[in-house]
């Protein structure tokens, strides 16, 4: 894990799932789920809070590679994720409510890369 | 095992001004789980950061939402400002803080009327929007707008309100503090309201946090978190007070956004006493370039807004985190175990703003 800017850390695949872990049982509070599509990546950004503390943990990965879904700790990622996959395309494997890309009915497919990226 | 059924709820309901379905599986007239779904009106505004320059993306920002429309503005311009590290002039910072809460005594008075309208209290609803006419009144008099007022801007703010009109403000809300004390009591006190409201929608505060809620969603359910406390605009120049409730339930809920009614007056009130004189906005030149995030208080709860720049007039990509997508969970939690006919009063216990969910 390594701070890229004040309160946001990259981290690693293999550590995704100890820091929710961890993030939940010290009970904080998944504040979002932000992804964005750069230089041919996925950047997803998990923001938790625990009171006006916050911290974000930044993961990189090819636009290809399958992201393990957090909604089986975080229930309130459900939609965070779908949103994900449906608006970027990303990946997101076994969330618990699954929405098959129809979260937000929209006929496009990944609206928000870009043509070029797609 | 008795006999389970999916009942579909909305997206067309009375008590639902903007679309939003669920599918509430019941068991008898007990929902045993609801399924949220939306998507009927998604505009993709986030995306439009490939179209619209940094700077027209304020007025895009500004349309999220025809309730919190300022604090849209407010919240992205902040981040940007962030960016380009631009040090907004004081003056603008109060009026910012003015307006936000005008927003959010609007904001509230909407939705106590439309939860009166929910339980058939028509004279209250009719009474709580009557008081949110004022409000409208005075934007109109301050932006020239009642909905969008596109006063924010990159460095500050475009308009001023000067001393005589933001003094003729203060004796306005100190009128409609009575009336308010009057309508608000109504709410507190009679029994067709509580016999509504408490017990029902139990939020504990452990599931407001596993839940992710935000707002007087959160702060019914004990917990003391307001993004005001973190001092931006005025906020570190103002003495408040956060108002919670331990009791959890739908009346909690209202209990704590009548009290954030009136605590939005008088920080106006401090905020028109202390206002200093000077610039409202600082000319902002160049481009953005970098990443920063702010978390600030919309009536409704914590907005989060991720703004990324690479240097160019068009941003990378900009992402809002609405207080509704945050509560959307909590509703489903809430809604477990409740009768079919309390479905509706619940939904609207949340401040349920699909406009901003549907971003």
């Amino acid at each position: 894990m390594q701070e890229i800017q004040k309160d946001i850390y990259k981290i690693e695949m293999v550590e995704l799932l100890p820091v929710i872990m961890e993030k939940k049982n010290d009970m904080w509070r998944l504040v979002q789920i932000c992804c964005a599509f750069v230089d041919g990546n996925y950047e997803i950004t998990y923001s938790f809070a625990t009171g006006y503390e916050i911290s974000n943990y930044r993961l990189v990965v090819a636009k290809d590679e399958p992201v393990p879904s957090i909604s089986r700790v975080y229930k309130s990622a459900i939609l965070y994720e779908n949103e994900m996959r449906e608006l970027f395309g990303l990946d997101v494997e076994y969330i618990k409510v699954d929405y098959h890309d129809k979260l937000y009915r929209i006929n496009e497919e990944t609206p928000f890369l870009k043509k070029e990226e797609k | 095992m008795p006999k389970r059924s999916i009942v579909p709820f909305g997206p067309q309901h009375p008590v639902l001004p903007e679309p939003v379905h669920l599918d509430l599986v019941m068991e008898d007239e007990k929902v045993i789980e609801a399924i949220p779904s939306i998507g009927y009106v998604h505009r993709g505004l986030e995306s439009l950061v490939q179209k619209k320059d940094f700077n027209e993306m304020v007025y895009v920002t500004e349309r999220i939402c025809g309730i919190c429309s300022f604090m849209h503005g407010m919240g992205y311009c902040s981040a940007v400002e962030q960016i380009m590290d631009v040090q907004v002039p004081r003056r603008a910072e109060y009026l910012r803080t003015i307006w936000a809460e005008m927003s959010r005594l609007h904001s509230h008075l909407l939705w106590l009327g439309l939860l009166a309208d929910a339980f058939g209290f028509e004279a209250l609803f009719m009474q709580s929007w009557r008081l949110r006419e004022k409000i409208l009144d005075m934007f109109e008099i301050s932006t020239g707008g009642r909905v969008i007022f596109s006063v924010n801007k990159i460095g500050g703010v475009l308009k001023d309100m000067p001393a005589d009109m933001l003094s003729s403000f203060v004796s306005i809300l100190n009128d409609m503090e009575r009336d308010l004390r009057e309508t608000t009591q109504i709410f507190m006190d009679d029994y067709t309201v509580k016999s509504r409201l408490v017990g029902v929608g139990i939020l504990t505060e452990e599931d407001a946090i596993r839940r992710g809620a935000v707002g007087p969603m959160m702060r019914a359910s004990g917990i003391e978190v307001d993004m005001r406390k973190t001092g931006y605009a005025a906020y570190n120049d103002l003495d408040f007070q956060i108002i919670t409730s331990k009791d959890c339930d739908s009346f909690a809920r209202c209990q704590v956004r009548i009290g954030e009614i009136f605590q939005s007056i008088e920080l106006i009130r401090q905020a028109v006493a202390k206002i200093p004189d000077t610039e409202i906005s600082v000319p902002v030149k160049g481009f953005p370039k970098g990443e920063a995030y702010v978390r600030f208080e919309q009536p409704r709860g914590e907005a989060f807004y991720y703004v990324r720049a690479n240097g160019s007039k068009f941003l990378d990509r900009m992402r809002v985190r609405t207080p509704t997508f945050a509560n959307l969970p909590a509703l489903s939690q809430i809604l477990q175990g409740c009768q079919y006919g309390d479905v509706p009063l619940l939904i609207l216990t949340i401040d349920p703003c699909i406009s901003c969910t549907e971003r």
